[in-house]
Order: C-alpha cells, then sequence, then structure tokens
C-alpha cells in the first residue's frame, strides 16, 4: 500500500482529483458579483445577529419615554421609536429573530416537503396522486392567507410564525424535488444500482438524493428570502412577534402611525427587511446559475 | 447425463407499457415492446440481439434483470423463474444478473468515486468483508485494465471509454454468471469499441461469462457473437449460428439488414436491399407477420396468418424464421 501511496503522490493529475464539484461551484459563484456581495451580506448579516446584541449600549425594550421619536443623532444613531427605544439597537436585536425565522422555518418545511417530493417522484403512481393533490390543495390557498390562518389557530408568537411560514414552503419544495427526482430515476445509474440489489433505501438516500441537491440548496436560499417577509408581514399584521420584541415587521407596523412627521421610525426597519431579502435572493439567484450545469463553461 | 440445462430460458416473454390518459389516468391502450417471445442462452456462450431502434432489444434485456416487471412469461435463470421471486429473493438473485450500459456517461453516479462505485457493489451483495473491499475494488480495476492510481477519481475525470470500463469492472464486482450488455459499445469510438469488445471477449475467457448482446450495429455483432437473434416490432423473425445466419439469411429483414452493413471494400459491388416506409407503431402492430408493411416479398397471406418460427430443412439445426416464404426467397449475401 505504501508504493502505492507515493504513486499518488506523484502523479501529476492529483490536483484534479481534490477539485470537487464544490470548488467549480465557487469559482462561478466568484465571477458573479452580484451574488458574491449577496452571499458576503448574509455572512454579515449572521455576524451581526451573534455577537451584536452584545455590543450595542441601549436597552432594546426598556421604555424611556424622555426620549421618545428623537431624531438620528450621535446617540441615537437611527433615531427612537414612540417609545423612546434605540432604533439601530432595536434592528441589531431583531436580527437574530428574523434569522432564525427565515432559516428554521425553510428547514422544517424542507424537512417535510424534500421527503414527500422524493416518494412521490420515486414511487409514482397512486402515491404520487395522494401526494401531489395534498400539495395542490395547499398551493390552492394564497401562501399568506395560509399563514394567518394557521398562525390564528396557533396563537401569534415566534414558534407559530415558524410553522406557519414552513407549511407555506412545504409545496414549492416538495414540487422542485419531485421534478427532479423524475429526471434522476430515468438515468442509467439507478437502473446500475437496482440491478446490483440495492434496496429502494439505498438508492433514494446515497443516489438520488444527493443528485438534486442542488435545486434543493437553491430553493432553501430564495425561500428564506420569502419566508423573512411572510414573517415580517405576520408581525405586521400583529399576528406574529409580541410586543415589545424588536421584530422588524413588528416595529414597522409601530412606526406606521408615524410615518409623516418622523418617518424614520418606520423606514429603518422596512430598509432592514429589504437589505434582508434582497440578500438572500441575490446570492440565491447566483447559486441557481452557478450550481447549472449548462453554464460549466 | 442429461442435455445441459441452459442458463437462462426466455418463455413467452411479453412485456406491455400502458398508455395513460383520459379521465382519471385510465390505460387507453399499450405499447407492446416485447411480444411473446422466447429463446433459450446457454453457459459461456455470447447471444446478441439486434434490430432497429424501438424493435424491443433493450426492453427484452431489462425484462430479464427485472427491471420492468414483464407483463407475462417466464424469465428462468438456472431453472428459477425470476418473475415470481419476491423482492428480496430477486435481491439476491441479482448479482448473477449483471447489465452494462450504452451511455457511460448516464451509467455512473457523478457523485462517486470509483471506490465507492465498487465498493458499494460489494458492500450490497456482501461479496467480500468491509476491511477487503478496497483491496478487491483495485483488483477489479485492474481486471478491465485501469490503473490503481484512479480509484479516488471521479467519472468526470474518465473519458468515455474508461468510463464504460468502470462500469465493466462494476458489473465484475459481483461475480455475475450473465451480463447483458446493452448498446454496450455504441456510443463509443471504433478504435475504442475494439478494446472495449476485446476486453468483454478476455473476461469471458477468464471469468467463464455468458453475454447477452444487445446491439444495433452487426458489425459489432459479428466480432463478438455466437448466436444471434433478429426482433422485428417486438417480435423474433430470425435466430441462428452466427454463421449461418450471415451466410443464409432466411428472414427477409434479415436479408435487408445483413445487407446494409458497409464493406471495407470500396470496389465490391453491395446489392442494398432499402426498406419502404417506416417501423410501424408498437401500439397498433401491423395483422398477420409483422414485416409484411414492408417486406418486398409479402403476399395475401402474410397479411392474416402471423408465421411461426420455424426450423428449415435443409438448415442446420437452431436456425429459426418467422416467415412463410423462407427458403423460396431469392438467396442472398
Amino acid at each position: 500500500m505504501t508504493g502505492l501511496a507515493t504513486q499518488n503522490e506523484n502523479d501529476p493529475d492529483k490536483a484534479v482529483i481534490s477539485t470537487s464539484n464544490w470548488r467549480l461551484v465557487y469559482r462561478k459563484l466568484k465571477k458573479n458579483k452580484t451574488a458574491l456581495w449577496g452571499g458576503y451580506l448574509i455572512l454579515l448579516l449572521i455576524l451581526v445577529a451573534i455577537v451584536g446584541p452584545y455590543l450595542t449600549t441601549h436597552d432594546p425594550v426598556r421604555v424611556d419615554f424622555s426620549n421618545r421619536l428623537q431624531s438620528p443623532s450621535a446617540e441615537f444613531w437611527l433615531g427612537t421609536d414612540h417609545n423612546g427605544r434605540d432604533i439601530f439597537t432595536r434592528l441589531i436585536h431583531g436580527m437574530q429573530i428574523t434569522l432564525i425565522v427565515g432559516f428554521s422555518s425553510v428547514l422544517v418545511g424542507a424537512v417535510i416537503g424534500v421527503p414527500l417530493g422524493i416518494l412521490a417522484g420515486f414511487y409514482g403512481g397512486a402515491l404520487d396522486s395522494v401526494i401531489m393533490r395534498f400539495i395542490d390543495v395547499l398551493l390552492a390557498f394564497p401562501g399568506i392567507l395560509l399563514a394567518i390562518a394557521l398562525v390564528s389557530v396557533l396563537g401569534g408568537s415566534i414558534g407559530s410564525v415558524i410553522v406557519a411560514v414552513a407549511v407555506f414552503s412545504i409545496p414549492t419544495f416538495a414540487r422542485v424535488v419531485r421534478g427532479s427526482t423524475l429526471t434522476i430515476k430515468k438515468l442509467e445509474y439507478i437502473d446500475a444500482v437496482r440491478a446490483l440489489g440495492a434496496t429502494d433505501l439505498r438508492i433514494i438516500v446515497k443516489h438520488v438524493l444527493p443528485n438534486i441537491l442542488s435545486p434543493i440548496i437553491v430553493q432553501s436560499t430564495l425561500r428564506i428570502a420569502i419566508a423573512i417577509l411572510v414573517a415580517s408581514a405576520l408581525s405586521f399584521l400583529g399576528l406574529g412577534a409580541q410586543p415589545p420584541s424588536p421584530e422588524w415587521g413588528r416595529m414597522l407596523s409601530d412606526g406606521r402611525n408615524y410615518m409623516f412627521d418622523y418617518p424614520h421610525v418606520a423606514l429603518f426597519p422596512g430598509l432592514a427587511i429589504v437589505v434582508a431579502v434582497l440578500a438572500f435572493n441575490l446570492f440565491g439567484d447566483g447559486l441557481r446559475d452557478a450550481l447549472d450545469p449548462k453554464t460549466k463553461k | 447425463m442429461t442435455a445441459s440445462q441452459p442458463l437462462l430460458q426466455v418463455i413467452n416473454l411479453k412485456q406491455y407499457f400502458p398508455i395513460k390518459g383520459g379521465f382519471f389516468g385510465a390505460t387507453v391502450n399499450h405499447v407492446k415492446a416485447v411480444d411473446d417471445i422466447s429463446f433459450d442462452v446457454h453457459e459461456g456462450e455470447t447471444v446478441s440481439i439486434v434490430g432497429e431502434s424501438g424493435c424491443g432489444k433493450s426492453t427484452t434485456g431489462r425484462s430479464i434483470l427485472r427491471l420492468e416487471h414483464p407483463s407475462a412469461g417466464e424469465v428462468r435463470f438456472q431453472g428459477k423463474d425470476m418473475v415470481s421471486l419476491s423482492s428480496s429473493e430477486l435481491r439476491q438473485t441479482r448479482k448473477d444478473l449483471q447489465i452494462i450500459f450504452q451511455d457511460p456517461y448516464a451509467s455512473i453516479n457523478p457523485r462517486q468515486t470509483v471506490a465507492d462505485v465498487l465498493m458499494e457493489a460489494l458492500e450490497i451483495q456482501s461479496i467480500v468483508p468491509k476491511a477487503q473491499r478496497r483491496e478487491r475494488a483495485l483488483e477489479l480495476l485492474e481486471t478491465v485494465g485501469l490503473g490503481a492510481y484512479q480509484i479516488d477519481r471521479y467519472p468526470h475525470e474518465f473519458s468515455g471509454g474508461q468510463r464504460q470500463r468502470i462500469g465493466i469492472a462494476r458489473a465484475l464486482a459481483v461475480n455475475p454468471k450473465l451480463i447483458i450488455c446493452d448498446e454496450a459499445v455504441s456510443a463509443l469510438d471504433v478504435s475504442i469499441q475494439a478494446q472495449i469488445l476485446n476486453l468483454l471477449k478476455q473476461l469471458q475467457r477468464d471469468f467463464k461469462l455468458t453475454y447477452i448482446f444487445i446491439s444495433h450495429d452487426l458489425g459489432v455483432v459479428r466480432h463478438i457473437s455466437d448466436r444471434i437473434i433478429v426482433m422485428y416490432l417486438g417480435k423474433i423473425v430470425e435466430i441462428a449460428d452466427k454463421k449461418s445466419l450471415f451466410e443464409k439469411p432466411q428472414h427477409p429483414y434479415t436479408q435487408a439488414l445483413l445487407s446494409s452493413i458497409p464493406t471495407y471494400d470500396p470496389k465490391a459491388k453491395t446489392e442494398r436491399i432499402p426498406l419502404k416506409g417506416d417501423v410501424p407503431s408498437p401500439i397498433d402492430p401491423p395483422e398477420g407477420c409483422r414485416f409484411h408493411t414492408r417486406c418486398p416479398y409479402a403476399q395475401e397471406r402474410c397479411r392474416v396468418e402471423e408465421p411461426k418460427l420455424v426450423n428449415l430443412k435443409d438448415l442446420q439445426a437452431g436456425h429459426e424464421a418467422a416467415c412463410h416464404y423462407a427458403g423460396d426467397l431469392p438467396e442472398r449475401n
């Protein structure tokens, strides 16, 4: 075996071996500047969500009427709201809520939607019909309406927002995954492992799933943007995070009453939502291009 | 001793694919891809199935492996009917029958290295203990003419011919008795074709393999087979020894096929027998002899009565053709 190892190291082609598909994806992503900036922005947002709350000097929830509705200044960078709380501090603290809702709702949606899609695509027939009709029922509701209905049943809290947005993401995942599974299962390597005697479980886990990962990743990234938007909308409507939680949609809703005299109260939370959604959208779009085998060159 | 039992017996195999349509996906009709065919394959021989696209040759291979569940008929492998096996019995039996595919770019999972591919085959059938799997994979690579240093590479780092070798190594991993080569060399360059064909022949000698070789390329078939089955529209039209078939083709379809093989001598005069029209649809095949719509010799009888596969008097045993007028047709070769 040692002889083999040295031969391996001397082989000039060895560098090629470690060039995995992911490196290729990164290289293509690097060429797409907007997507790359989207990616950096996401990293920045995550960083702020983790360390930001420790660095702020104001209290995000303590009411201070002596400083209510202050304009942006050196002390209150983005001004204060109607309860005298520093908007910048609240935005930083709200970042965590936004990202947690975005990521976990999409994760839950994917965990349910992906297996449904695989089962429907892989087995076809009656199972396919049953699963996809169920998905059609979910799709038939306008997403936000479905989410509102769910939250009103579950009660207004971050947890129920996550559940609502997850349910709202299931159909997209199931559809995308079913389509990809249909393509993959017709390929000869699936027949080859089946001819070797592989069980369906092995075929699905080791051969179908790894090959439909790219559409799932792209879809997840784009869905996070939508999830953030829907979660904000729910909170805006008073169904999601409850006061005094510094949730962005909630802040936007509070600022609405002072729009004409103190626009900064609504403006900055609105901008924060735009930036977060934009970051995930740009990155997702770029990732889709980078993962598309047709744009290999 | 009894005459050796065939390794594989295909008996009245039918493979119909339903066409769904109409309300609630009701079955409207069937594509009769393989329609009642029977043949035997003996140990150690190479039987080729030839025919144009859509004649059911690949479907035959897939039905034998039960990649499709046959609509009717039996596939007896070493006397055991494959069609009635339970799924766990089937998984065990599968190590004896393997397949090599046409498209070397679609037949290997792009996310697996060669080591993963081969070791997975060994793992599925528990051929060798875990600790020795990598070693066995290296052996297999050598057997098919690849270098041990290539074992940790991904499929996209190989050429088409090399990938086909990986496909062969995967099939060999489980020590099969029968390998179905489904257009195994059709996607390759002529020079690579020759290499792969020679490799297959050598493996046959070394491991006492039996091949069912599915191809549309008569040149390739001539090189590798012992016996040849000619299929047309889901039926066997002629079955014979290679020599007998090439020298005395009986069925008009076989004759037309043979006349289409290009020769190496540009001056040689070959008489092509052009066939009129297209292959009829396997959804609604012609009555009587399925070939009558394109046959230059077709008579009234061919339109009504379906010819059976029969042996002809002055031909050697085993040469059978399904034509009412076989033997009376003008001699061609």
